[in-house]
Parts: C-alpha cells; structure tokens; sequence
C-alpha cells in the first residue's frame, strides 16, 4: 500500500460483499417466488423481496464504488487522502441508514414505512428503484457530498490524471443525477421522464465513466502499459459513451407519453450504445496483449477482462435486442428486459468493484497477491459466477421469447398470468442456475481465507 | 503496377517512397482518433438509413417538406465545407515542409469557412423556427432538424479542433510530431464527408 489512508477502502469492500451475500440471498427467494407463488408469504411477499434484491445491489455497488475511490485516488493524486476520519465515519452512518432501511423494508408495511419517515412532507417513495424513504434520500446525498468533498480534496492538493478526472466527473454526475428522484411530479409522463435521469444516466451515462475509470487504473497497475496509451483509450471510451449514452435516454421514452420523435432518436442512439463496450473490450485485451510486466495478481487481471467481455454482452449485445422502437413495441417490460439486467449489472458493474476489490485487497493486507491456492479458487468463483449469470440470462431470455409470442403475439394471446405458468419450466431452470451463482459467491469469500504461500510483499 | 501520380511530388518534397517489404503503410494520425471517427460515422450512417427507410414509407411527405428547404443556401453551404478542407490539406502539408507557423493561416481560413457555415445553418434554423418547424411538425422535419443539428453540433466541435491546431501551428509545435495535426484534420475531414452525404440526401435527392 503505498498511502495509509487508502485502507479506509477496507471496510467499504467488506461491506459491499456482505451486501452482495444479501442481494444474492433475495434473489433466491424471490426466483423461487417466481414458481412456488406463495413461498414465504404473508411474511415476505414478492414485492418486497424484489425490492430488497435490486436496493441491495444499489447499495453495494455505491459501497464498492466509493471504496474503489478511496483507495484508487490517494495513489492517483499521489497524496494521503483529504480525511481518512470523514471517510471512515461516513461509512458508518451508510452502512446504518442502509440496515436501518432494509430493516424497514422487512419488518414495517411499506404505507407504513412511508408515514413514519415524511413522506407526506415531501412524496418521493413508491417509484421502482427509489423505494428508499425521503430520510434515507437524504442520508445518501449527504453521504454522497461529504464523500465527494473528500475526494475532490484529495485530488485537489495532489497530482491530477485523467483517469481520476474521469472518475470525479462520473461520481459527481452519480450524485447530481440522484436529485432527480427527489422530484416527483404529478403529470405521470413527466414523473417517468425525469425519473430515467436517475435510472438511466446513472447506469448508461456516468456510471459508466466510474466503470471505464476502475478499469483503466487496474489495467495500468497489471499490465504496466504507459499510462498515455491507456488515457487515449480512456478518452474515446468516454465520449462515446456520453454520446451514445445521453440521447440514448430516448429508448425509455417510447410509450410512456413523450413526443414521438424519441422513438427515432432512441432507437438510432441507443443502437450504438454497444460500441463503448465493445471498445472496452478491445481496450482490456489490447491492454493485456501489449502488457510489460507480469504482476503476480491473475486473477485480478481474469476480472478485468471478463468485466470488458461480460459488460459488452450484458449491457451491449443484450441491450440492443430489444432497444429499437419496433421490436420495443413487442418486448417491453417482460422476461428479455430481466435477462439483459441481470447481465449489464453483472458484466458492468459487479464485475468492475470485484475487478478493484480483486486487485486492491490484497494490498490492503499486506501483499502484492494471494497465494496462488487462493488465485486459483477466486478464479473458480470467477468461472461459477460468470456461467450461472450466462445460463441466468439465456434462460430469461428463453422465458422472455416464449413469453412475448404466448401473450403479445398469438393469434390467440394468454394472460400475464397464464404465461407464467407456461415458461415456469425456464424460471425452475434459472433458480439452479442462480443456486450455482450462490455456489460460485461463497467460493469466492472462502477465496479470502486460504492462506498459502505469500506471493510477495505489497 | 503503375505508382500513382501523388509518388513524384511526394520525392519532390524529399519524402522516402521506396516501396520494400519491410515497410509498413502509416496510418495519418492516431488509431484512437479514427476508431472515434469510424463510431461517428457509424451513428450518422445509422441516421441515414432510419431517413431512407421513414422516407420509403412516406414519400410524398418528404417530397413535400424537401420542396421548403433552401437548396442555394445549402449548395452554398457544401462550397464552404468543401473549401474548409482543402485548406486543412494545405495547412498539414506546409507543416510537412517545415513551415508550420506560415501554414497557420490556412487553417484560420478553414475556420473562417466554418464559421459561416455556422452562421448560414444558423439563419435557416431561424427561418425555420420563425415558421414555427418543430421536431413534432412531421417526420421529414424531424430528420431535417434532427440530421442537421447532429451535424451542426459536429461542426461546432471541428472548430474547436481546428482553433487549437490553429494555436499550435503559430507556436510550430508539429514540426517533430504531426500526430495531433493529422487527427485534428481527419477529423474536419469526417465533418465534410457527412455533409456531402447529408446535404444530397435530405436537400436534393426526391
């Protein structure tokens, strides 16, 4: 570790697996609810276990994201970080305000929930993915400010490179974008309208800079490549990515009451989004190729490049399936709309904070690897999780198609809930695959207690 | 195989021409840079054929609001780009010779080309808006405006580029590295060639 004050990140990573255990716990349930209908009903109905899923995976990717920063800023600027306190104290009070909230979510009925934390003062509950009460909003921007004013200092008094710019501009637009879910019109087109600012320019718009940040900075320290080739890279990754990302927004705005020229500009746009990952993914493996050194940490180098390949299928080639307006008209909301976000936010994002935790914890603990018996079993956890998340998705896929042809196609179209019963075999066959995800998730923590021989000192 | 016309004027200028295996074709500027330019001319190329299939399906639509467009203003329009060019081309080639700070006044009347290319697109936009075209009046002047403001947006930041070569030139800081010069000018170049597509397509052709 080559500044003390980057071990703030520790607990940020340990919380953010201990977190993923629970995103992944949930989903389990809730995969099971999908076929045994009245699974662990009345005491956790399938509403509230999906939002448990997706608010978890929300918040241990924010955990992964500002620990990734901790840790990767203070060597960027090549300073000690701004306040070691301030991170550690805003870790605590992230951590309780998200228990506190999930806690809420199990035990309080959610009307319940809304009343007790103000949401009559200002109503910002109820809307997909901000379920969060106006109290834990608020928690978060302001866990959010002080931990980009930590940052910004950080990078302030030190050295300034780009891919640290990269990532301030993507946190920043991460906490900037996140106001919009504080405001909640009543016209039901305008709440959708601005509520995809949140949804969609966090992941298609600034997470991605955080993603093509992490990426650039582990493959810097893993492959030695000059950092100038790499910022080049960086650069081109970005503007497509803001280019084809923004206007891209377009694709939610189909059928929920905007103008009609969005389906055009939706459509053209969002059918490039692909081309930032896929040069992501050129970008790693080039990276690799022209790699000048042989760092002892293979798995970490395994992550990077299976987050470049993972995040142009998932986000990529599984967002296109269903991104242009005509074929939208037929496919959306169903099983193919799960299938693709499961895979981006596995191949994106998930893989991207393992990618950082692979690399960075480590070091953290004193050593430049683990021992290559540790390796090897992250790199099983590496394999499990990724072919469950590939089976995961062709199933959801498989279920999707089925899906839209039984109640949206046929000249003789079923039901929602009659289709269900007809693909229940594809969601049986998902739940096995997504035990198997379980499977590779606790290899990859047991990965963290195998001693062996140290690879090196840090 | 014949060599083609440029090969003379090329050793006239002292550069190495001999063709031996060993020697790799360059590539004009930065990999990176034409990576970006071939993603750019994709989403213009994906535009365009989202034109020509709306158009196939309503012909008489875009026959009608094509007839409203100004085709001089236009045609004028493509005589500036296409002249912005050419003196780019003149600016890096003075840069090959040495004279970099001479070869910068080309590039500032590439800029001023562009510059009333802004200012003309501007006035029609104007004209435009004053008729009271929306992206929502029909299908045609949604790609009207939308093709030409992608466009117009992109010209906007080919300036820019063409402002900082500019500045460079004056101070001849590519006499040992044309590297930014030439991404800088192929660029421009992209600019121009979309508008040569765009301009017909949308303008002319019915």
């Amino acid at each position: 570790m080559q500044y003390k004050s980057q071990a703030v990140a520790k607990p940020y990573f340990v919380a953010a697996i201990g977190l993923f255990v629970g995103q992944i716990v949930f989903g389990l349930i809730m995969g099971l609810q999908y076929v045994v209908g009245d699974f662990l009903f009345p005491a956790l109905p399938f509403n509230v276990a999906r939002m448990v899923h997706t608010n978890l995976l929300i918040v241990w990717l924010l955990f992964g994201f500002m620990g990734a920063a901790y840790y990767m800023v203070p060597e960027e600027s090549e300073t000690e970080l701004y306040s070691p306190k301030l991170a550690l104290a805003m870790f605590w009070v992230f951590l309780v305000a998200g228990a506190l909230t999930i806690v809420g979510y199990l035990f309080v009925p959610y009307a319940t929930l809304a009343q007790m934390t103000g949401n009559d003062i200002l109503a910002t509950m109820g809307r997909e993915f901000l379920e969060q009460p106006l109290l834990t909003k608020i928690g978060i921007v302001v866990v959010a400010l002080v931990f980009l004013f930590n940052i910004s200092m950080t990078m302030l008094k030190g050295r300034k490179t780009a891919i640290s710019m990269v990532l301030l501009l993507g946190l920043w637009g991460l906490a900037i974008f996140f106001l919009f879910s504080f405001y909640n019109p009543h016209n039901l087109v305008k709440d959708k309208y601005y509520w995809w600012w949140v949804v969609h320019l966090w992941v298609e718009g600034v997470w991605e800079l955080i993603l093509g940040a992490l990426l650039a900075f582990v493959l810097i320290k893993v492959t030695g490549v000059d950092r100038e080739v790499i910022e080049k890279w960086l650069y081109v990754i970005i503007t497509l990515t803001l280019v084809t990302g923004i206007i891209g927004t377009g694709h939610h705005y189909y059928w929920i009451g905007a103008p009609e020229y969005w389906q055009w500009w939706g459509s053209v746009f969002s059918a490039l989004e692909p081309i930032p990952f896929f040069a992501m993914t050129i970008f790693a493996f080039n990276m690799v190729n022209r790699r000048r050194r042989e760092h002892p940490n293979k798995a970490a180098t395994l992550w990077a490049l299976g987050t470049g390949v993972m995040a142009f299928l998932g986000a990529g080639v599984w967002g296109f399936l269903h991104t242009l307006a005509p074929v939208n008209y037929y496919t959306h909301g169903s099983q193919i709309t799960a299938a693709h976000g499961h895979m981006a936010f596995y191949g994106a994002y998930v893989m991207v904070v393992l990618t950082l935790i692979s690399y960075a914890m480590p070091i953290l603990r004193g050593r430049a690897a683990n021992s290559p018996k540790a390796q090897v079993l992250e790199m099983w956890s590496f394999w499990l999780m990724t072919i469950a998340m590939v089976f995961i998705t062709l199933f959801l896929t498989a279920a999707g198609i089925l899906q839209v042809w039984l109640q949206r196609i046929s000249d003789t179209p079923l039901g929602f809930m009659a289709t269900q019963d007809q693909v229940s075999l594809f969601y049986w066959m998902r739940e096995a695959a997504g035990v198997m995800f379980m499977i590779g998730l606790v290899v990859y923590i047991v990965s963290f207690f195998v001693k062996g021989d140290k690879v090196a000192e840090a | 195989m014949r060599p083609p016309p440029a090969l003379p004027r090329l050793r006239a200028m002292g550069h190495d021409t001999t063709l031996t295996a060993d020697s790799t074709p360059r590539l004009s500027g930065d990999l990176a840079v034409w990576f970006f330019i071939l993603a750019e001319l994709l989403a213009f190329g994906v535009f365009f054929a989202a034109y020509a299939f709306a158009r196939m399906r309503h012909r008489e639509l875009f026959d009608a609001g094509q007839a409203l467009l100004d085709r001089n203003t236009g045609a004028l329009n493509t005589i500036l780009l296409l002249s912005g060019s050419a003196l780019v081309v003149r600016a890096v080639q003075g840069n090959q010779r040495g004279e970099g700070r001479r070869s910068a006044r080309w590039m500032l009347g590439a800029m001023a080309c562009g510059l009333l290319f802004v200012g003309l697109k501007a006035s029609e936009y104007a004209a435009a808006f004053a008729a009271g075209i929306s992206l929502s009046s029909s299908l045609f002047h949604m790609f009207y405006l939308s093709l030409t403001f992608f466009h117009f947006m992109h010209v906007i930041l080919g300036l820019v580029v063409l402002a900082v070569l500019w500045q460079g030139l004056r101070q001849d800081r590519y006499r040992q590295d044309a590297n930014p010069l030439e991404s800088g000018a192929a660029y421009w170049h992209m600019v121009d060639l979309v508008w040569l597509i765009l301009f017909p397509l949308v303008y002319v052709i019915h």
